[in-house]
């Protein structure tokens, strides 16, 4: 009797261990990463479950190398993905390049710690957020899903590996050493429940196949590697049959596409949580742990009678601009809570102006506490 | 049989090796007199000689004159980024352990920006052909010194002659693991055409380093050489020796040890770690 891969049922696990899970659940048969807290339980997992559902796991020198084999197999047909913490997304930043020039489906998770450089290995941040948006050089889109539960570190591994298919892009799950370690329950489900996507193949013969000419859906069909297309692949801007061509047009024409795809789809890529948003005068807008805490600043508010509601970001890239337009214009008051500095602000005030945008960054170790926001909120409305 | 190729325009000359080239990117970028052509001919000829199904052929190469190469084999091939084809290489061995994969590298390619990859997979032994073109400097950036580039040479970037000793690049294979070792130049083509055969053929890891005349840069610039005053030197400076100890596998400017250095059998990555997912999964399931 073959056992099935997908583990379902009911666990009481870390988040590290639903991510494991999300991907093999997805189909995700390669990966490949470097030794890093606090991203290694999910190497470990990994190392442990993928030659038990006959998929590849291999620890490499670094994490260039890690992300690169991902994009080899990637282009031998497996799913395939790496997962690391800050100091290794820096490193693997060229990769990152080559795999949205490529047009690459893989998947990186990036559990966020505290930064620049090494940083604070063992505690949690939001420092990255913009990192993993504007890492490579040149012009692109990307997309990013911030979980902000274990379960949720389930269902946006399927999640990620299916846009990343879809749309043949890299796709980031970003989440941070709070939601990599702590343990909730997750609930796995029967796998016929599961929606998983693949990339599409090319549907003519190989003496017509242009490997990068794109659909309607500006996404061009995938020959693998051993399919017998014969095709050829470079990071040098590159015209439809993947010859190099370095002429303006084409360099327009194709970073225009790379961008395009992914705006051009954005109501399928983005995903919002609205949490008593209708009659809301505050509006607190979160993504990953600082949403936890910010879901129960609106219910202690709306016990206290103050009109809080709560906008999270579940797709951070493509930033959900036209959803936080609408909230931002119809609000007096919106609070950014967040583990860093202050980055995602940035593009909440991008994308309006109207209400008074404050930011409440926390930096260092303790996420923003539910109390902590209430405080802003009722010194800014009173 | 002259009187009739005279009368051939270049359109309608054939080449026996034009199958293997991949329609629409020749003429290649590489200088007149360049030994990455010479290395392109021999591999084409090899796959030939094989009788070499180039469906299960992936051609992975870096950046540099060298790194163009992938573009102009008429198969699956990937141009990646600076260093790093080695270990895009191994990500499509292990997914695909059926498809032949064949990297293709300068001396900056792989023996500065990627020589981490190259010796840990040396070491691992993974089932890779990896073929270095050493020209002893940095072609297409102009002719800057790099990691074979020999002690006190004058390139654009050591104007007054290279501090650095280079790279034994096949005893720095050999030591790592690769369990198939040759160093040939450019002007040994039948010996150079028999090892990528046996390359091809090897279960390992498997390294060969052909010395290749730059005459554009590194002949005009640092040696004062055109092409065919290189491919002589060449000729010259070369000695035949077969497997001998790669460390007293000499390389200098005058002094080239060349021959077949190591060819010995020990168990390979991609083996071992499909062998081990087999027996996992088995038990698993049976549990
Ligand atoms: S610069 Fe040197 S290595 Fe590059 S193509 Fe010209 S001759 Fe060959």
């Amino acid at each position: 009797m073959k056992k099935p891969d997908v583990l379902t049922g009911e666990y009481f696990v870390q988040g590290n261990f639903a991510l494991a899970e999300g991907a093999i659940a997805a189909g995700c048969r390669f990966y490949s990463a470097y030794p890093i807290t606090p991203a290694s339980s999910i190497a470990e997992r990994m190392a442990l479950r993928m030659p038990q559902v006959g998929g590849i796991f291999i620890q490499l020198e670094d994490e260039i190398s890690s992300l690169m084999s991902v994009i080899g197999a990637s282009w031998a047909g497996v799913k395939a993905m790496t997962a690391t913490s800050g100091p290794g997304l820096s490193l693997m930043v060229e990769s990152i390049g080559l795999a949205i020039m490529t047009e690459t489906p893989c998947v990186i998770a990036d559990m966020m710690r505290g930064g620049p450089s090494t940083g604070q290995p063992t505690k949690p941040s939001q420092q990255d957020v913009l990192q993993v948006r504007w890492a490579a050089h040149g012009d692109y889109e990307i997309i990013t899903l911030a979980p902000y539960s274990v379960q949720e570190m389930f269902d946006l591994t399927i999640k990620a590996f299916n846009l990343a298919e879809k749309f043949r892009v890299p796709c980031f799950i970003l989440a941070d050493e709070i939601i990599a370690h702590t343990r909730e329950k997750l609930v796995i489900p029967e796998p016929e429940k599961i929606k998983t996507v693949d990339r599409k193949k090319p549907k003519v013969p190989p003496e017509e196949y242009l490997p990068f000419k794109p659909d309607e859906d500006l996404v061009p069909p995938m020959s693998c590697f051993g399919e017998g297309y014969r095709f050829y692949a470079t990071g040098l801007t590159h015209d439809e049959s993947g010859h190099p061509d370095m002429s303006a047009k084409t360099q327009r024409e194709l970073t225009s596409r790379l961008c395009e795809k992914i705006r051009k789809n954005k109501k399928e890529i983005i995903t919002v949580e609205k949490y008593f948003l209708d009659d809301a005068e505050t509006v607190i807008i979160a993504f990953g742990t600082p949403a936890r805490a910010a879901k129960e600043t609106v219910k202690i508010g709306r016990e206290k009678g103050l009109k809080v509601g709560l906008l999270r970001l579940i797709t951070v890239w493509p930033f959900p601009e036209e959803e936080v337009a609408k909230i931002v214009s119809e609000a007096k008051l919106i609070i950014v809570p967040e583990m860093n500095q202050g980055q995602i602000i940035r593009e909440v005030k991008a994308a309006s102006s109207t209400a008074p945008i404050i930011s409440f960054p926390k930096v260092g170790e303790e996420p923003p506490t539910p109390n902590e926001i209430l405080k802003i909120i009722e010194k800014n409305t009173s | 049989m002259k009187e009739s190729i005279k009368h051939l325009t270049n359109h309608e000359r054939k080449h026996p090796l034009d199958s293997y080239l991949r329609k629409g990117m020749i003429p290649h970028i590489w200088c007149p007199g360049c030994g990455n052509g010479v290395i392109l001919n021999c591999f084409l000829q090899a796959l030939k000689e094989l009788h070499f199904n180039l469906d299960n052929l992936v051609v992975v190469s870096g950046i540099g004159c060298m790194g163009r190469i992938s573009g102009y084999i008429n198969a699956d091939a990937f141009h990646t980024t600076h260093g790093r084809a080695i270990p895009f290489a191994l990500g499509v061995k292990l997914a695909k352990p059926e498809l032949k994969v064949v990297v293709f590298g300068g001396d900056g390619d792989l023996l500065a920006i990627g020589a981490n990859h190259l010796i840990q997979a040396a070491r691992r032994n993974i089932e890779l052909t990896v073929i270095l073109s050493n020209n002893f400097n940095y072609g297409m950036t102009g002719g800057q010194c790099g990691p074979t580039t020999p002690l006190n040479a004058v390139t654009t970037t050591s104007p007054y002659g290279n501090v650095e000793h280079p790279f034994n690049a096949v005893y720095l294979a050999a030591g790592s693991g690769a369990t198939y070792v040759a160093r040939w130049t450019a002007y040994h083509v039948r010996n150079l055409v028999d090892s990528i055969k046996k390359a091809l053929l090897k279960k390992g890891f498997s390294f060969i380093e052909v010395i290749s005349p730059c005459p554009e840069i590194y002949g005009r610039h640092t040696k004062h050489m055109n092409a065919v005053e290189m491919m002589k030197w060449l000729k010259q400076a070369s000695i035949i020796q077969n497997k001998i100890d790669p460390i007293k596998a000499e390389i200098t400017q005058n002094i080239i040890v060349v021959g077949e250095f190591v060819d010995k059998e020990k168990p390979e990555y991609t083996d071992l770690i499909w062998g081990k997912i087999g027996k996992v999964e088995r038990t698993y399931h049976k549990e």
